[in-house]
């Protein structure tokens, strides 16, 4: 190996971007320079934009890991720039020996069906990335004048959607939540939350600790309509693996307790899909089939509609059915997965992948797992990487760091490096510091490049 | 006493990369860290040398004397993750 520095140019500064420059960092042997590009001021992606304000021990994953990476003095931080429109990935992969893209499932999963246009119905990404102060969110404007909303999928996204409509405003306003969504909740009408699982409760898609946290809510009523739920045999529960048993002993628990008349209501329907939002100008009624299970050729259980239809009178929906990655442009697109064709993290087929260039996080396999499921594929990525470098697969990168660095700066007079984003990082604690709160998210571009770049 | 695992675990597995004694499963590499919610001590092998406390990122691992009241079931829940494994009771 000679004393120049493999460069790698890492797209995204979420989970996926953060753990992939930890792998190239633990495993390039002190001979790897990383830049993680970001198109928004602030590094962490989903930590900070995704993660529930109500989960704070999640995110100190920032301060305890990908800190340390970020502020590595082999690592330097672009933020306010965005791959594929301020820098080409031609350019990219001209400027640096490999590319990895981390760019994420920017999109979602729609229900496909009549009145989805309705004013009032929304993807849980937007109402998730509008409480949690991501800038391309925080002017949306939610109508919480309803007094019941319902969320369909129930996966966590949808559990987080939950909580945060039916807690207390006072726990809220221990968190970080960003001040417009505090506003907007202090004078919600919400009472009641309805989500809707396809499948049965043996499918819940939520994880157990979400589940679990339903039992300790405060002030909210948790309503399981489970056919069969407490009259399940051994037997069938037999087939279950050990995480699905837990489940179904959360649900029996939280079925048994007594209705409190607490103020908010949460309730988990199963067995039910929307079939038709309607309304006059906006969201006024959802029509909801009733499901039953049947088993395809494969032998996975699928939901098949009946005959039998309600309607439930709602001035909310928020689709909770999956995140979905966008393609990139210059990059080949597996559209039915929603990834960047790639093989083992190397863009293109098996057998005609382009040199030098990989993903990593949702954009290679989907968006599926929690945040650690990241590191896993980040290392099986890297892995590829150093591979091809060993084997004199890469195309050497036509210019040093500091021509980059100038490019980019010349470029985009509001480029925002790591002490940029650490005067954010500070101003937001100390916002917080005073009113007993992790932090005050800035929540504005212009607030945070003002920030950053004074 | 062993440490435990609870609720705020994103399966970083920084743990199983530090334990000495290799009792925190899943690991990366095992069939079913894939579809983990989150990592699990063997408290019949944890040695309790505080290593895997001290490498979470999230400050997801207690001792099990110093619990949080509302984690108390992840006691259990550590220990019957590897019950259920020995009965051969395994995730699909």
């Amino acid at each position: 190996m000679n004393n120049t520095k493999l460069r790698v140019a890492v797209v995204g500064a979420g989970p996926a971007g953060l753990y992939a420059t930890g792998e190239l960092l633990k495993n390039g042997g002190y001979n790897v320079k990383v830049d993680l590009y970001e198109r928004l001021p602030t590094p962490w992606g989903l930590v900070r934009a995704g993660v529930a304000p109500d989960h704070h021990d999640k995110k100190l994953i920032t301060d305890r890991l990908f800190d340390f990476f970020i502020e590595n003095p082999d690592v330097c931080f672009f933020g306010n720039i965005e791959v594929g429109r301020d820098v080409s990935h031609e350019e990219l992969s001209d400027w640096y020996d490999a590319v990895i893209y981390a760019v994420g499932a920017s999109s979602d999963t729609h229900l496909n069906v009549p009145g989805e246009e309705l004013s009032g119905c929304w993807a849980a990404r937007e109402f998730v990335a509008w409480y949690n102060g991501h800038p391309d969110f925080s002017g949306l404007e939610f109508d919480l004048s309803t007094e019941r909303a319902v969320i369909v999928g129930n996966g966590n996204v949808a559990l987080d959607v939950a909580r945060i409509l039916t807690m207390p405003v006072a726990e809220l306003e221990k968190t970080d939540i960003a001040d417009h969504a505090l506003a907007a909740l202090r004078d919600s009408k919400v009472n009641e939350v309805v989500l809707l699982g396809r499948r049965g409760h043996l499918q819940g898609a939520f994880h157990n600790p979400e589940l679990e946290e339903l039992e300790h809510l405060q002030d909210v009523d948790v309503i399981v309509e489970a056919e069969g739920l407490l009259s399940d045999s051994d037997a069938e529960l037999a087939d279950a693996d050990w995480d699905t048993v837990r489940k179904v002993e959360t649900l029996r628990r939280l079925a048994v307790r007594p209705i409190t008349g607490a103020s908010k209501r949460i309730v988990l329907r199963f067995l039910a899909s929307p079939v038709a939002l309607q309304g006059n100008g906006k969201l006024e009624q959802l029509v909801v089939v009733r499901n039953a299970l049947e088993r395809d050729d494969t032998g996975a259980l699928r939901a098949r509609p009946t005959q039998k239809q309600s309607t439930v009178d709602t001035g909310l929906v928020l689709r909770a059915i999956g995140y979905r990655g966008c393609p990139f442009p210059g990059l080949p697109f597996d559209d039915r997965r929603g990834v960047i064709e790639n093989h083992l993290g190397r863009v293109g087929s098996e057998n005609d992948a382009v040199p030098g260039v990989y993903v990593t996080g949702w954009i290679k396999r989907g968006p599926k797992g929690v945040i650690g499921s990241n590191k896993k594929c980040a290392r099986d990525t890297v892995r590829c990487l150093l591979e091809d470098s060993a084997a004199g697969k890469l195309r050497a990168a036509s210019l040093d760091a500091n021509a980059v660095a100038n490019i980019l700066m010349e470029r985009k007079p509001d480029l925002i490096q790591y002490q940029g984003w650490k005067k954010i990082d500070q101003q937001e604690r100390l916002a917080g510091q005073s009113a007993g709160r992790p932090r005050v998210k800035l929540t504005h571009l212009d607030a945070m490049t003002e920030c950053a770049l004074n | 006493m062993a440490y435990v695992i609870a609720a705020p675990c994103v399966a970083d597995y920084s743990c199983v990369e530090v334990c000495p004694v290799d009792c925190i499963s899943p690991g990366p590499d095992d069939g079913q860290f894939e579809d983990a919610e989150q990592m699990f001590i063997d408290p019949d092998r944890c040695i309790d040398c505080g290593l895997c406390y001290e490498a979470c990122p999230v400050l997801a691992i207690f001792s099990e004397d110093k619990l949080p009241e509302k984690w108390q079931p992840y006691a259990q829940i550590n220990r019957q993750y590897f019950a259920q494994q020995q009965t051969g009771r395994t995730r699909r």
